[in-house]
């Protein structure tokens, strides 16, 4: 067992699967010598050499392109977008190509392949360094999202998605990267995709998050049980498919829902979460589904007043909670 | 590196005179088959097709000089030729263009030639145009890193170059000395939009020089040199050399599909033209001239042809569509597996 960092348990974790399975392979821009903006990568190419972890040209589309190439030529890619908000070149080549590849060619072909994406904001990023992507991912059948919020979570999903004979979109919180600590097993262990986690039980309503917004929903929570309010919180930690299950059974018991995100709301993974809790837990709601999340504007401004005022935050929810406890 | 269609360099190919007759009777094949879908189309059952009809000299020449029991082949939507060139069968194209159960590609999910071959490494996963160039240097990517001598032809149109994903492949390319083979087929023509609108320099092989490899340009009428530049660009890559970019001039000889007529955007001068570089035809008449085909051996080709694509017509027309519930399958591993 060893305490980590969000960053340190996904570079430990890429480290690990490039020893156990010769045929993964790193590419991205900077993920070379530099070890990645963010040190995701750090040392390996050390280990590794230049054939193994390659440094690419600045050109996002080709990278997740040739990931998907040299995926289904037996190839297991991780492929690096060094800022979520970079990622846009790229949809067509995930969102239009690999998605279909098991599909398209009805099971012959198959692209097993992770991307991983930081994403998220809270770091001075301003409008493109800050943007929050799942969406249009998770509203495509044939990929899988998952977007862990600890250190445990992620080198556990991280060795799954690796694993895992489709194309997975591995989400990273930037903010989470350092702010986020916990103890990892040193030993090999993989997390089902598709499967929340309860992070915190309780009785009096249920916060369903993922990401950075799981922290600040578990602050939230601590700060409302001192009023005497019994928060549980759900991690999502995978975005498709979602976990309907867990979903359904933490609102169930405990009657209300509070769906926490940083993304914009309109059209947004609160909005399936809510129409799952509409659809399957109508009978045993004890107040409205509720939603937090920021403003519907280009996020996020770059102005540390704005930027704040943008995001969500552990006031915000408690303040959110104690509404909905009251009613 | 050019050759024109009135003086084909045939005479010096290193394909046998007997190959040029079977590479010649596939492509009557491939002609009478793909005259057959546009009937097909007309009769309301198959709902859509590009024809090959002017690139299948270029399509079958590069194919030849290739190694199906190795290479990678990642094409378009217009590589019916290729597709007879590879072995498919005409009843497995036909299932294709009538979507029905058995589509060896896709199981009919996709339209006509998109999917993956059940017999050499063929697909074609999307309509997006060009998508398929950064698949196939990462294709090409995992041979290097394999250690395999096998080599990537990507196939493409002159409108494809215009597409980003086609410079970002070939500069990737171009860096890792990737074993792949760029080959164009310049028709001039993108849907309706000429050549001259889609780019500012005379030839798409011109650009090669911008990524550090070589850019030939070659009459995709003429069997034997197309023949000729792709065994050059195939040993340059096994060797390790790197990529080659092949410009094979072709004709389209029919609208862009099914539902496009072009004679709302081609003169009837340029019809007319173009008819002139019908590869067949070029084909037979130097079979002809060599004494290798006689004017009823010829008759006797396309008969043979012709009985071969009506057996199959018969066969797939009576051929049940998918089941509905099938379209469930294959949208992840239902396995769930892990490796």
């Amino acid at each position: 067992m060893t305490e980590r960092t969000v960053i340190e348990a996904v570079r430990a974790t890429i480290q690990a699967e490039m020893r156990r399975d010769s045929s993964v392979i790193v590419l991205g821009e900077d993920v070379g010598i530099r070890g990645g903006v963010f040190l995701a990568t750090d040392g390996l190419i050390d280990e590794f050499g230049e054939d193994r972890v390659i440094d690419t040209p600045l050109a996002e589309s080709s990278i997740c392109g040739i990931a998907l190439g040299a995926a289904v030529n037996g190839m297991r890619p991780i492929a690096e977008i060094q800022f979520a908000d970079f990622v846009w070149p790229a949809i067509n080549q995930l969102v239009g190509e690999a998605s279909k590849v098991r599909y398209g060619t009805n099971g012959v072909k198959t692209a097993p392949m992770t991307v991983r994406v930081p994403y998220g904001g809270g770091v001075r990023g301003g409008l493109y360094h800050s943007q929050s992507i799942e969406v249009l991912f998770a509203h495509t059948p044939g990929l899988s999202v998952v977007a862990p919020a600890t250190p445990f979570d992620a080198k556990g999903l991280l060795a799954t998605a690796i694993r895992t004979n489709d194309p997975v979109i591995f989400l990273e919180h930037k903010r989470t990267y350092r702010l986020v600590k916990g103890d990892v097993p040193d030993a090999d262990y993989t997390i089902p995709i598709g499967k929340a986690e309860i992070k915190r039980p309780g009785t009096d309503l249920t916060i369903i998050a993922y990401g950075l917004m799981l922290h600040y929903a578990l602050q939230a929570a601590d700060m409302a049980a001192a009023n005497g309010i019994s928060v549980e919180v759900l991690d999502l930690r995978t975005l498709r498919p979602l976990d309907e299950d867990a979903i359904v059974e933490s609102v169930s018991r405990t009657g209300k829902a509070l769906i926490v995100q940083e993304d914009t709301l309109s059209v947004s993974i609160s909005s399936e979460v809510a129409a799952i809790i509409g659809e399957r837990c109508f009978f045993d709601l004890d107040g409205p589904i509720t939603r937090l999340g920021p403003p519907e504007i280009p996020p996020m401004p770059f102005s540390p007043i704005q930027e704040a005022a943008f995001m969500p935050s552990p006031d915000k929810i408690l303040a959110a909670i104690t509404k909905l406890a009251e009613i | 590196m050019s050759a024109t269609a009135n003086q084909p360099s045939n005479s010096n190919s290193q394909l046998s005179g007997e190959r040029l007759l079977e590479l010649y009777q596939t492509m009557v094949l491939s002609r009478h088959l793909d005259e057959r879908v546009w009937l097909l189309n007309r009769q309301g059952k198959a709902a859509i097709a590009a024809s090959a009809q002017g690139h299948e000299a270029a399509q079958l020449a590069c194919i030849e000089a290739t190694d199906p029991s190795k290479d990678h082949y990642l094409i378009y939507y217009r590589q019916f030729a290729a597709m007879m060139a590879l072995g498919t069968e005409p009843e497995e194209m036909l299932r294709g263009f009538l979507a029905k159960t058995d589509d060896p590609m896709s199981g009919a999910r996709q339209f006509p030639l998109h999917g993956a071959h059940p017999r050499v490494d063929l697909f074609n996963f999307s309509n997006v145009i060009a998508t398929q160039l950064p698949q196939a240097a990462g294709v090409a990517l995992a041979d290097k890193l394999k250690g395999s001598d096998a080599v990537t032809v990507v196939f493409f149109g002159d409108g494809a170059s215009s597409q980003g994903d086609t410079h970002e492949a070939m500069n990737f390319a171009g860096i890792h000395k990737l074993p792949v083979i760029f080959f164009c087929e310049n028709n001039r023509y993108a849907i309706s939009v000429p050549l001259e609108k889609q780019m500012g320099v005379e030839s798409v092989a011109s650009r090669a020089v911008g990524y550090g490899f070589p850019g030939v340009q070659v009459d995709g009428t003429d069997v034997g040199a197309v023949y000729e530049v792709t065994n050059v660009a195939i040993e340059r890559a096994r060797a390790g050399d790197g990529p080659t970019l092949i410009e094979a001039s072709v004709e389209r000889l029919l609208p862009h599909t099914t539902d496009d007529d072009h004679t709302r955007y081609r003169s009837s001068e340029d019809i007319v033209q173009m008819l002139n570089r019908d590869p067949i035809r070029i084909l037979a008449e130097l079979l002809k001239r060599r004494g290798q085909l006689t004017d009823s051996g010829d008759e006797e080709i396309h008969a043979l042809a012709k009985k071969r694509v009506n057996l199959a017509t018969d066969t797939v027309d009576a051929e049940p569509y998918p089941s509905v519930e099938s379209m469930f399958d294959h949208v992840i591993d239902s396995s769930g597996g892990h490796s």
